[in-house]
């Protein structure tokens, strides 16, 4: 898993790190506050179901952790637990509280709908250990967004919920579209093919894809102000929502820096 | 890498296929597929190791450091080589068409329905077409085929929860992957 990429450059090796560590904290930040309605989910089956999921974000987050360990020559538990609020860069759709459950289903169904068009196109990034990880994810991805659409359009077809589902879109679509912020010297890896697309083109395909399904259901898609929006801050912004949950999620390991159990 | 013919290997196959999957150990590391391979290789100092790639079946499963130990474990009791090795890859996907005729025979017997094979197949696939294979799974108690998805997600994350409408149970069944 940690093998070293073919003798890239630094400043290349730098770029890719930072797209690593994004999806890592993507996943990693996602899976926990969706693992926050582990036993207070609408249904005893929906439970186990976003539980599961959240597993599967948390794991996936850890093997990208590892790889940018392989990488940077760090811990990957150190990165993952480590790192002040302000260092992470997951995208600012992360940033949200789990709030309700439409607002949960609105929010993962657009981060699972454009991690779908990320992981295809990291299934063929030139830097393999990424591609081959890549490859594995989607077929497990595959699962989560099947849940989503069927939750989607479940709710779509109230119109209490309907309503819900609409005005959360309205509240995250910027923030969602800050999922393909250009990664620095981005340039460099489209270059090289360790990202074999711009983000640019990954979130002009995204929202094609997302917006036929969400304009079938007479569900919004961003407004002209969300696209206009600049999406250069869309992985650094933080918020004390975010915080509140870095300091949940990192209060065992910062009881015993460094512990092994 | 050594002949196909060294003794040692089918003694290491047998001693890998008496580990039991950590989750559902009615069946074996081996008959899981999980087992990538192994090669017999020269260390710099001279010595020989054994190196052996383990695929996991979900990349988030939390069998796998279980799974490493006790591979590593075994294999070091059977003092082949001078070092054993067990490392992680993705290098070969694990899918559930790995899963040995055995293997699905275990599981069936223990209650669990099998993937179906090639349920899923390349990544070209398009993605819906996975509601039509997760439909037709067969009871693994009766047979039948009058099955309906309870849930994606089960109690692990390698198992989905169907129930049978002949014989009216619910059952697990392997993810296909």
């Amino acid at each position: 898993m940690n093998e070293a990429p073919r003798d890239p450059s630094d400043e290349t090796q730098n770029a890719l790190a930072q797209l690593l560590m994004g999806i890592a904290d993507d996943e990693f930040v996602i899976g926990f506050w969706d693992s926050e309605w582990t036993g207070i989910a609408p249904m005893l089956e929906e439970d186990v179901a976003t539980s599961s999921i959240s597993q599967d974000e948390i794991g996936h987050a850890r093997a990208l952790y590892e790889l940018l360990a392989g990488l940077t020559g760090q811990d990957a538990d150190a990165i993952a637990f480590g790192r002040a609020p302000e260092g992470y860069r997951h995208a600012a759709l992360m940033n949200h509280p789990r709030t309700d459950w439409a607002f949960t289903i609105a929010r993962r169904y657009l981060y699972e709908t454009a991690d779908a068009v990320r992981l295809e196109a990291l299934s063929r990034s030139s830097y393999e250990p990424l591609a081959q990880l890549a490859a594995k994810m989607r077929r497990e991805e595959r699962y989560h967004l099947m849940h989503l659409d069927t939750w989607l359009r479940r709710l779509a077809a109230d119109a209490d919920a309907k309503a819900r589902l609409a005005s959360a879109l309205r509240a995250l679509w910027k923030d969602a579209l800050a999922i393909f912020s250009p990664v620095p010297s981005e340039d460099l890896l489209v270059r090289g093919g360790e990202l074999p697309e711009p983000m640019d083109s990954l979130r002009a395909r995204w929202l094609e894809q997302v917006s036929a399904v969400l304009g079938d259901l007479g569900l919004p898609g961003p407004s002209p102000d969300d696209l206009a929006a600049g999406t250069e801050d869309g992985r650094t912004r933080r918020t004390d929502d975010f915080r509140w949950l870095h300091g949940e999620f990192t209060m065992v390991a910062a009881s015993e820096r460094g512990a092994t159990w | 890498m050594v002949a196909a013919a060294d003794p040692r290997e089918a003694v290491v196959w047998a001693a890998l296929d008496e580990i039991p999957d950590p989750e559902i150990p009615a069946i074996s590391v081996v008959e899981l597929g999980v087992i990538g391979g192994f090669a017999f290789e020269r260390t710099t100092g001279g010595g020989e190791r054994l190196t052996v790639d383990l695929l996991p079946t979900f990349v988030g499963c939390p069998a796998i450091d279980v799974m490493l130990e006790q591979v590593g474990e075994r294999l070091r009791r059977l003092r082949l080589a001078d070092e054993v090795a067990v490392r992680l890859t993705f290098a070969i996907p694990w899918t559930s068409d790995r899963i040995s005729t055995e293997g699905r025979e275990k599981l069936r017997a223990s209650g669990f329905a099998p993937p179906g094979l090639s349920a899923i197949g390349a990544p070209s696939v398009p993605d819906g077409d996975l509601l039509n294979v997760v439909s037709v799974v067969n009871c693994p108690y009766c047979g039948s085929r009058n099955t309906t998805l309870e849930n994606a997600f089960g109690p692990t994350l390698c198992r989905a929860i169907y129930h049978c409408a002949d014989c009216r149970q619910p059952f697990e069944q392997f993810k296909a992957v």
